[in-house]
């Protein structure tokens, strides 16, 4: 299996060149940093919840290509959703990523992108890249749900 | 034509080396397996891995302390490769090489041993931004337990020692220098005589990290005039698993016994112990006999082909690819320095003060991309911060990606790398500014 088709997807290689959602909120809901020790990815997630809803997702990124894309997919496919709706879909997300590898899995209708990203899993030291973005937002979804705002919290990948 | 020829015999003798190394013909996905990662650990030739099977078929036993023919013999190989390395590296006596687990074991005992009975409240230990986390994290905990300074040396532009600030710190209350006499990142060779010379001049001493030095170059403690050497046998073509401290005799026989239990004592009474002879007083428990035998095999097939030599080959290596790097960095997609996917390559360019050890970015592509896209051309090549994180932020980067010779590597091998390195580029540069 060559590379363009297994990692380097094109849908991925899109969302590395061209990160979704990239950028700052001023006066966010919640902002969170998560990192990656081992290969140094490193990312900034802002959040804006209004009545439960996402209003507005924005990323700051600086890692491999894989986080990035994995962070920029992320924040497309959970912007307007419920903070309920996006925490099913980080269990899904990585549920598909943690699965064994022999597994398919495939994810709701409205994540089918993200199935890309399976290609991941033969290269089990990336799954982490992949994960970073989604941790990052599970955490800020708690600390928005919590009304611990304004308090930088901080995922570290272990 | 005598050069020409002197060159086709070098790649015969090449050849035959990598014969003797049966993993280099293994392919990765049907690509010829290209092995750039030997500062990390190197690859191991049959006579090693014979040695290993040989003692566990033959006369696998423990050593030094009974008598029957299976430890006589056993001992007499591990004691046999203690006398190699005595001579590898001109110490005086076999009684100062320690076999440890490795060269971060080999600086801890140091630490443990020299540093606790030595290093008090305001001494100063002198390091430089150049050290593998081995030679750095043992020195911060013994700084802080004892309320002892560390000063970092700086650097040059181009990774070396600046030596003024070495005659500056290096002063009364400097204790200990602990230095790497070849960076595993910069490829740098540090000038460690010098640094002795003035460690010395103020009565302290200096311990220099051989890890990436021993494995690629002659070595000779007196030429260093260091105090303590610290390396690892798995990265010159031994097995995972052996580390030698070797230090002067006296320095050793004043320490304290660092590990206690068997093998370390002379008499053991129930409330007391007095401790064995050098080397075994360091030496507690039973050793990795296997290995230290096979480290003899990796000591006598380096001994075979000539340290010079081996050097030599890397010097010729390092010259083509730093001439390589020269060439990919002006061949860029025109955009010029500054450019998203312009190479960075870090350390000295002066082939004397280097060893095969070459460290750089692609921009802002990140060294794990370009790693797993070089795997997928069967080249293996390190990417990440090295076990050099103070060093990746003094050069303002995350991580970096690595390539490291050796005395198999070719230079078709960098040719391949660097084609690999042009396709690497096209698919993930041209990244649009963040």
């Amino acid at each position: 299996m060559s590379l363009s088709d297994s990692l380097y997807r094109e849908t991925i290689l899109d969302h590395y060149h061209h990160p979704r959602n990239r950028g700052t909120i001023e006066n966010a809901t919640t902002a969170v940093e998560g990192v990656n020790p081992l290969c140094g990815d490193e990312l900034t997630l802002y959040l804006q919840v209004e009545n439960d809803k996402i209003k507005d997702i924005k990323l700051t990124a600086k890692g491999c290509s894989i986080n990035t894309a994995s962070g920029s997919m992320m924040s497309e496919s959970v912007l307007g959703k419920s903070t309920e709706e996006a925490s099913t879909m980080i269990d899904s997300f990585k549920k598909m990523m943690l699965e064994s590898l022999s597994k398919d899995v495939s994810l709701p209708e409205n994540m089918e992108d993200l199935e890309a990203l399976q290609g991941v899993k033969k290269y089990p030291v990336r799954i982490k890249c992949a994960l970073l973005p989604w941790n990052t937002l599970s955490q800020a979804i708690k600390d928005a749900n919590t009304g611990v705002a304004g308090q930088k919290s901080k995922v570290e990948m272990t | 034509m005598g050069s020409h020829t002197g060159e086709l015999k070098r790649m015969l003798d090449i050849n035959k080396i990598r014969q003797d190394f049966p993993i280099l013909s293994r392919e990765i996905d049907g690509k010829p397996l290209i092995y750039l990662d030997s500062a990390n650990t190197s690859q191991k030739p049959n006579q090693v891995i014979d040695a290993i099977v040989d003692y566990y078929k033959h006369y696998n036993s423990n050593v030094h302390r009974t008598i029957h023919k299976l430890s006589e013999e056993a001992t007499a190989a591990f004691e046999e490769t203690r006398e190699l390395i005595t001579d590898f590296i001109k110490a005086d006596s076999s009684q100062e090489i320690i076999f440890t687990a490795n060269a971060t074991a080999a600086i801890n005992l140091v630490a443990y041993s020299w540093g606790r009975a030595n290093i008090k409240a305001g001494d100063e230990i002198i390091l430089s931004p150049m050290e593998h986390h081995s030679n750095l994290v043992p020195w911060q905990m013994l700084a802080a337990e004892r309320g002892a300074k560390l000063l970092f040396l700086e650097l040059t532009d181009d990774g070396q020692i600046d030596m003024e600030t070495a005659k500056e710190w290096i002063g009364p209350r400097t204790k200990l220098v602990a230095i790497t006499h070849m960076s595993n990142v910069l490829g740098t060779i540090n000038p460690v005589a010098e640094l002795a010379k003035l460690a010395h001049a103020q009565g302290a001493l200096i311990l220099v990290d051989g890890a990436q030095s021993v494995p690629h170059m002659p070595i000779s403690v007196q030429e260093l005039g260091c105090d303590f050497l610290a390396f690892s046998l798995h990265k010159m073509l031994g097995p995972t698993g052996v580390g030698v401290l070797w230090a002067k005799r006296k320095i050793l026989e004043a320490m304290p016994p660092f590990l206690g239990g068997g093998s370390m004592i002379g008499v053991v009474k129930l409330t007391s112990f007095t401790t064995n002879e050098l080397p075994f007083k360091f030496e507690a428990g039973t050793p990795n006999i296997a290995d230290v035998i096979a480290s003899g095999a990796a000591i006598n097939y380096l001994n075979n082909i000539g340290m010079q030599a081996v050097r030599e080959h890397e010097i010729e290596l390092s010259k083509y690819a730093l001439q390589k790097f020269a060439e990919f960095a002006q061949y860029k997609n025109g955009n010029g320095a500054g450019s998203d996917d312009e190479l960075v390559l870090y350390g000295p360019r002066d082939v004397s003060k280097r060893g095969g050890v070459f460290s750089f970015n692609l921009g802002d592509i990140h060294p794990h991309d370009i790693g797993q896209i070089l795997s997928e051309e069967g080249i293996a090549i390190r990417a990440g911060h090295h076990c050099c994180q103070p060093l990746m932020r003094e050069l303002n980067v995350q991580s970096t990606a690595r390539a490291s010779f050796y005395l198999y590597n070719t230079k078709e091998e960098i040719d391949k790398l660097f084609s690999a390195l042009g396709h690497a580029r096209k698919v993930l540069g041209h990244v649009a500014i963040r």
